[in-house]
C-alpha cells in the first residue's frame, strides 16, 4: 500500500479510537474476565492470584438440584416467545396492509409500537396491577363470565404463559414494521397480472403476497434461532417470586441470584459461560442458514 | 369505481374489527393505570375503577412528587439521558462512517468491522463485566451507566448501512473539490441522515430512560439510582419478591396502588412526549438502514 493511501485512510482510524478503547474496556476486557468460571474466585485475591481449579465449577452447576429444571424453563418459555412473536406480528401485518384508510392504518401502528418503548419496570407495574387477583381489572373482566379470579403471576401453571402472553403484548407491534415493509416492497404489477388472471383476494394474497413475504419470514424465524436461550431477563425479574421458581425461574434470573446475590462469582461466570457458549454456537449456525437461505449477511 | 363483493365486505369489517380489538388491547391497560393513578384510594381498592377516574384527585401525583427519592431519581435519569445520548451519538457516527466505505477506500474496514461484530456475538456475561467496572472504579458513579453502553453496535449497523445507501457521486465530488473526510462526514452525510439519526435517537433516548438493571447493581447508594431502577424497587420488589403468598394477595389489594400508578405514567410522560415526534422518522429509518447497500 502506498504512502499516499495510508495517509488518506488516518481519519478513518481517528474516528474509531474512541469506539475502539471503550469496546476493549467495557466488552472485551469482561471477556476475558470469563477465566474466573475456572477458579475459585476471591473478590480479595483478585483474577491473579484465585486458585484455578478447573472445571469443577461445571461439575458444581450440573449437580445443581434446579440446573435443568431452570434450563427447561429457559428453552420453554424462549421457544413459546419465538413462535408468537414471529406469528402475531405476520398476521397483524397481512392484516394492516389490507386496510386502505390511511389515517386508521397509522393510528393503529402508532399504538401498537407504543408498549416495545416502555420498560420492563413500568410494564411490570401494569402488568402485576391489572392481573391481581383481588382488583385487577383482567380477574373483574373475567368474572362477568363467572370465572374465578386467576392468580396469574403467583400460580406456576400460570406464569409462563403470562409471560408469553405479555412480552407478545409489548412487542407484536413493532414485529410488524419489518414486515410492512417488505409488503410495501411487493411489485405492484404482480397484483395487477393476478387480478387479469381472475384471481380473488384471498389467491392474491395466498399466490402473490405470501411468496413475496416468504424471503423475510424465513430470514427472521431462522435469526430467531440464535434466541433459544433468552427467555427475557428483565422481564422475568420483574415478575416472578419465589412460589413461580419451579416453572419461571430462567438462566438470567439464576445468575443474578446465585452471583450477586450469594456472591458465588465463579458458579455463576461458569454458568453463564455454558449459556454464551451456546448461544454463540447458535447465533453463528443461525446466521450460517441465514446466508444460505435468505442471502443474508450481518455486514 | 367498481363495488365491492360482499365477501370483500364482511373482510373488512373483520378487519376493521380486529385491529381495533389490538389496538385496544395494547391501549386499555395504559389507561386503566392512568385512571387508577387519578382515583380515590377507596375507588381503586374496591376495583371499581376502569378507563375513567373515579372521585378524581390529583392527591398520589402530589404525594409522588413531594417524594425526594422520586425526585432524585428524576434527575439522575434526565442526566443519564443527556451524556449517555450525546456519547452513543457522536460514536455512533464516528464508527459508522469509516465502517460504511469500501475496501478500496479503507482497507482495515473488515478488521475494525469484525472487531465490534465480536460484542454483538459474545459476551463476558454479568459477572465480569460487573467486576470489570468494579476494579475500573465505577461503581456508584454515573459512568457506570454512559461507558459501558456507549458503542451501540445496532445503531452502528444501521447507520452503515443507511450511509452506504446515499449516492456515491455527492462523495466522489466533494474528495475532487478537496474536502476531507471529516468535512465529507458532517457537511454531506449528516444533514442527508436525519431519519437514520432520529432513528437511533430514539432507541438512545428511550434506551437510557428505560435502563434499570445497571443502575441497581452498579449504585451502591440509592441517592444515585435512576428513576426506572428506584421504581424497580418500590414497584416491584415489595409487592412480588419476598413476600409469602397469601401477604402478596393482601398486598396487591390495599392502599398504595394509585401511588404506584401515579409513579408509573410520570415515569412513562417522557417517553410518551418524544414518541410521537421521532416515530415518523423511525420506519423510515428503520427500513432504510437494514436494505444493504
Amino acid at each position: 500500500m502506498s504512502w499516499n493511501k495510508k495517509l488518506q485512510e488516518i481519519p478513518f482510524h481517528l474516528m474509531l479510537i474512541p469506539g475502539v478503547v471503550l469496546t476493549i474496556i467495557f466488552s472485551y476486557v469482561p471477556i476475558a474476565g470469563i477465566v474466573i468460571a475456572f477458579q475459585k474466585f476471591q473478590p480479595a485475591k483478585g483474577i491473579f492470584n484465585s486458585k484455578w481449579i478447573g472445571f469443577d465449577n461445571f461439575e458444581y452447576m450440573m449437580n445443581m438440584p434446579n440446573f435443568t429444571n431452570v434450563l427447561w424453563n429457559t428453552v420453554f418459555i424462549a421457544v413459546l416467545k419465538i413462535i408468537a412473536g414471529l406469528i402475531v406480528p405476520i398476521v397483524v401485518a397481512l392484516l394492516l396492509n389490507e386496510v386502505a384508510n390511511v389515517f386508521f392504518k397509522r393510528t393503529v401502528q402508532t399504538i401498537i409500537y407504543f408498549p416495545h418503548f416502555l420498560s420492563w419496570v413500568i410494564l411490570g407495574g401494569i402488568v402485576v396491577d391489572i392481573l391481581s387477583p383481588s382488583s385487577g381489572i383482567v380477574n373483574q373482566f373475567l368474572g362477568y363470565f363467572g370465572i374465578k379470579p386467576i392468580f396469574f403471576l403467583g400460580n406456576e401453571n400460570w406464569f409462563p404463559y403470562t409471560l408469553v402472553i405479555s412480552d407478545t403484548w409489548k412487542s407484536f407491534g413493532y414485529g410488524t414494521i419489518i414486515y410492512l415493509a417488505a409488503l410495501t416492497g411487493i411489485n405492484q404489477q404482480l397484483y395487477e397480472a393476478a387480478v387479469v388472471d381472475g384471481a380473488n383476494r384471498w389467491k392474491q394474497t395466498w399466490h402473490v403476497t405470501l411468496p413475496g413475504m416468504m424471503p423475510i419470514i424465513t430470514l427472521m424465524t431462522v435469526l430467531s434461532l440464535g434466541d433459544v436461550l433468552n427467555a427475557g431477563f428483565e422481564q422475568v425479574f420483574n415478575l416472578y417470586s419465589p412460589m413461580v421458581y419451579s416453572t419461571g425461574d430462567i438462566i438470567d434470573t439464576f445468575v443474578y441470584r446465585i452471583g450477586l446475590i450469594e456472591a458465588q462469582y465463579g458458579v455463576a461466570t461458569a454458568v453463564g459461560l455454558f449459556k454464551s457458549v451456546i448461544a454463540f454456537g447458535l447465533i453463528v449456525w443461525s446466521n450460517k442458514l441465514a446466508n444460505k437461505y435468505a442471502g443474508y449477511r450481518v455486514f | 369505481m367498481h363495488k365491492l363483493s360482499t365477501g370483500r365486505k364482511v373482510f373488512l369489517v373483520v378487519n376493521f374489527t380486529i385491529l381495533l380489538l389490538a389496538s385496544l388491547l395494547c391501549i386499555l391497560p395504559l389507561i386503566n393505570v392512568l385512571a387508577i393513578s387519578f382515583s380515590s384510594k377507596a375507588a381503586a381498592s374496591g376495583g371499581y375503577v376502569n378507563f375513567w377516574p373515579v372521585d378524581f384527585t390529583i392527591a398520589s401525583y402530589q404525594y409522588a412528587l413531594s417524594k425526594p427519592e422520586f425526585l432524585a431519581g428524576f434527575v439522575v435519569s434526565l442526566k443519564r439521558v443527556v451524556i449517555g445520548y450525546s456519547i452513543n451519538i457522536l460514536l455512533a457516527i464516528l464508527t459508522a462512517y469509516p465502517l460504511a466505505k469500501e475496501r478500496s477506500t479503507f482497507s482495515y474496514r473488515h478488521i475494525y468491522a469484525w472487531f465490534f461484530i465480536v460484542t454483538m456475538l459474545f459476551s463476558g456475561g454479568l459477572i465480569p463485566t460487573y467486576i470489570t467496572i468494579k476494579e475500573v472504579g465505577l461503581l456508584d458513579s454515573i459512568w457506570a451507566l454512559v461507558l459501558p453502553g456507549a458503542v451501540p453496535v445496532f445503531s452502528v449497523i444501521l447507520l452503515m448501512n443507511f450511509f452506504r445507501n446515499l449516492p456515491k457521486e455527492i462523495e466522489e465530488a466533494a474528495l475532487i473539490d478537496g474536502a476531507g473526510q471529516w468535512r465529507i462526514l458532517w457537511s454531506i452525510f449528516l444533514p442527508l441522515s436525519v431519519p437514520a439519526i432520529a432513528t437511533i435517537s430514539l432507541f438512545s433516548v428511550v434506551g437510557h430512560w428505560n435502563a434499570w438493571f445497571d443502575g441497581l447493581i452498579y449504585m451502591n447508594s440509592q441517592a444515585n439510582y435512576p428513576l426506572q431502577s428506584y421504581l424497580q424497587t418500590i414497584i416491584i420488589t415489595p409487592e412480588l419478591n419476598s413476600v409469602s403468598g397469601n401477604e402478596l394477595l393482601d398486598m396487591s389489594e390495599v392502599s398504595d396502588r394509585t401511588f404506584k400508578a401515579a409513579q408509573v405514567f410520570l415515569a412513562s410522560l417522557p417517553v410518551l412526549v418524544i414518541y410521537p415526534f421521532l416515530q415518523k422518522y423511525f420506519m423510515k429509518g428503520l427500513v432504510m438502514g437494514s436494505i444493504k447497500g
